[in-house]
């Protein structure tokens, strides 16, 4: 069974510090939904709120329609696996997966065999009688979800949970946990800081920043349209070029910048006069390209492999991003040489600063 | 076995086993076991002398040797100076007789109020000493997972500052707060809760507060080290997971600080054994305590074989108890001693 979260108008704070700010959104039933942000965001402050850890200040949390007022953590129909993980130290890993069915006073055969099938799911089947100590970084995080799904929760909460993992598992655990939700079909609510994890695993995400929700939307339109400066730039590299809107076209403005005059889109319709940031991906910056063109000189060719990245000085001082796919990183210019860049109008975006 | 063939054996014991561990370390050595720098080479001379002779002067000089002469003197008799190590001085088994028997000799009766004293004070101490953790581990885990540092330090202030009070001090102070005038008997007629003054010390009422009170901080720290090492995620994942707070205590909690739970209950439960303070103190006319039945033994009786082989008793039997407990709870002496 799965439900669906809302928040409306959510808001928490701790003393005079608002870490929530009027909060409000709804997460389908059985969706993949990510909150992104940079630490201190309020992102886990929000996962702690639906899981019943924290009450709002004020605005409400629905789960499944009911409003959550009152009722503890320990009677939410969520799960939630910890940062941290905390798994039973003093419990084997079958006892650590069959606790919340302990708590619920199943028998003990019950517990097992439940415990044996989760642990099946999640590739552990042979592992249920060893301490947690003993698994590697990325078994023990499998414990925590079985352990979690035992209660048969309607939604699973997500705290960052493959932040301690190495690079190599973390990749293949996106992909595992992926393949677990469609699995089970519940809701699951993930938090991270990563936009690699958000934009690979989610159904769709909400962006934050200080306590606010800046966007809402699926990868692809949060990468590609985003509609706040903050987004912009913390989702993907972006290179910012402030300055001022000189004038406005069908859906189009031109932003007069200290490297120049250039056209992006206008997707908030900022009019004459008010100062904004046009930004522009690293992979729409082209070398040699002459719309939108201006100078920079090379100060440094990061080489990798499928990519390479070239990181240039403008004339103003400021850093611009390259990156260069596929064929094309033969054409790496030399470091110290002076190049023309540009771009195409509709690859850039202008939005108020944020 | 005459006791001036044995006692020399006595005073030569620690010296054997020290040349045994210097034997084994030497072969150790000669065998390849054990390499690197020797001890010396280690720490240098001046040194190395210094922390040996210290830590053999105290090892040996302040706790084997007074225990094995303890031994030693509870098999021999009670006799005048003047016969010490002399032909009547020889080992028996007549001071243990006596402590079941009540006569050196004879069998025929039950020494019962030395027996009775003696598995009263071991009943008494289970239940202090369970008591004593009921009332500490809640302040412990208040303590470890709830307040913060600020409030921490105040309590543990409260913990502590009384206890630079001598203990035969902190006892009498409990007697003025539990004798038939004192501060709680005020308090409870002035309340009108009572009619007559209750007796509280005749009760032993005073006395078990003062045990449980003497030995509370040997209880609350080990289980708020315990405590304190436990992530609060783990409480909060029980929690999570619908665990009720009874739960959450017996099955996560307490199992996590299995060690300092251990360690604080038999530290307790050895202390309370042999308290004195207490017993002397706050014991009513009725109560006997083992302790200082010993303590008559010796300077009542003036019958120091006899007192050597009562405490002799209490400590194996404490010994004895403790590590039963400790292989029922499935825990290490490393554990406890962590």
């Amino acid at each position: 069974m799965t439900a669906d979260v809302e928040l409306e108008a959510v808001t928490v704070r701790f003393g005079t510090f608002t870490a929530v700010e009027n909060a409000s959104l709804k997460i389908e039933g059985g969706e993949f939904f990510s909150f992104l942000g940079p630490s201190g965001c309020g992102k886990t402050t929000i996962l702690r709120t639906i899981s019943g850890f924290i009450e709002p200040s004020s605005g409400q949390v629905r789960i499944g329609g009911r409003d959550m007022r009152g009722i503890g953590a320990n009677k939410r129909p969520t799960a939630l696996i910890f940062q941290s993980l905390a798994l039973f130290p003093m419990m084997t890993v079958a006892e650590n997966v069959a606790y919340g069915l302990r708590v619920r006073g199943a028998s003990k055969s019950a517990r097992m065999k439940k415990a044996e099938e989760l642990l099946n799911l999640v590739a552990l089947g042979d592992q249920g009688g060893k301490k947690v100590d003993e698994l590697s970084g990325g078994q023990r995080q499998r414990v925590a979800i079985a352990r979690a799904l035992a209660v048969e929760p309607q939604v699973l909460l997500l705290d960052e949970p493959l932040s301690a993992l190495d690079l190599k598992l973390r990749q293949h655990m996106r992909n595992e946990l992926r393949a677990i939700q469609r699995r089970v079909g519940i809701t699951f609510i993930y938090i991270t800081h990563d936009q690699g994890e958000a934009l690979t695993m989610s159904d769709r995400i909400a962006v934050m920043n200080a306590g606010r929700i800046e966007q809402i939307g699926d990868g692809r339109s949060v990468y590609t349209a985003p509609r706040t400066a903050f987004v912009a730039g913390f989702v993907g590299e972006n290179n910012a070029m402030r300055g001022k809107v000189a004038s406005v076209g069908e859906g189009f403005a031109v932003v007069e910048t200290p490297l120049g005059a250039f056209r992006g889109t206008n997707p908030l319709g900022l009019t004459a006069g008010a100062p904004a940031v046009l930004f522009v991906r690293p992979e729409a910056l082209h070398i040699g390209s002459t719309e939108n063109a201006c100078t920079a000189a090379t100060t440094e060719v990061a080489y990798e492999g499928n990519l390479t990245h070239v990181g240039l000085r403008a004339d103003d001082g400021s850093h611009l991003l390259v990156l260069l796919g596929g064929g094309e990183t033969r054409s790496a210019p030399p470091i110290g040489a002076r190049v023309g860049l540009g771009f195409d109008a509709a690859d850039a975006i202008v939005l108020p600063p944020g | 076995m005459l006791a001036s063939v044995g006692h020399p054996f006595v005073l030569a014991l620690p010296v054997v086993v020290l040349a045994m561990f210097l034997w084994i370390a030497r072969r150790e050595r000669r065998l390849g076991l054990v390499q690197g720098p020797g001890y010396f080479q280690r720490n240098g001379v001046p040194i190395g002398l210094f922390l040996l002779i210290a830590v053999l002067a105290w090892a040996v000089f302040m706790i084997v040797l007074p225990q094995l002469f303890m031994i030693e003197l509870s098999f021999r008799p009670k006799l005048p100076p003047s016969q010490t190590f002399g032909p009547r001085d020889v080992y028996s088994l007549q001071n243990y007789h006596y402590f079941l028997y009540g006569s050196p000799t004879s069998s025929a009766n039950w020494n019962t109020v030395h027996l009775r004293a003696f598995w009263q004070t071991i009943v008494a101490s289970i239940v202090v000493t369970f008591a004593n953790f009921a009332l500490c581990y809640p302040l412990a885990f208040y303590m470890a997972q709830v307040a913060g540092a600020a409030r921490v330090r105040f309590l543990l202030l409260l913990l502590i500052t009384p206890y630079w009070v001598n203990e035969i001090l902190r006892a009498f102070a409990f007697r003025v707060m539990f004798a038939s005038s004192g501060l709680i008997n005020k308090l409870l007629l002035a309340g009108g809760l009572v009619a007559e003054p209750i007796d509280f010390l005749g009760l032993d009422v005073g006395m078990y507060a003062g045990l449980g009170y003497a030995y509370m901080l040997l209880m609350v720290f080990p289980l708020y080290n315990a405590i304190e090492a436990m992530p609060k995620a783990q409480i909060e994942a029980a929690r999570d997971l619908g665990a009720p707070w009874w739960h959450i205590h017996l099955f996560v909690v307490m199992p996590f600080a299995r060690p300092g739970i251990a360690s604080g209950c038999t530290l307790v439960f050895m202390l309370t054994a042999g308290a004195l303070a207490a017993p002397l103190v706050l014991g009513g006319p009725r109560s006997l305590w083992f302790t200082p039945i010993v303590y008559d033994r010796f300077y009542q009786a003036f019958h120091w074989p006899q007192g050597s082989a009562y405490a002799l008793i209490l400590l194996l039997t404490c010994i004895a108890f403790v590590l039963a407990v400790m292989r029922i709870g499935k825990l290490s002496l490393v554990e406890i001693t962590r």
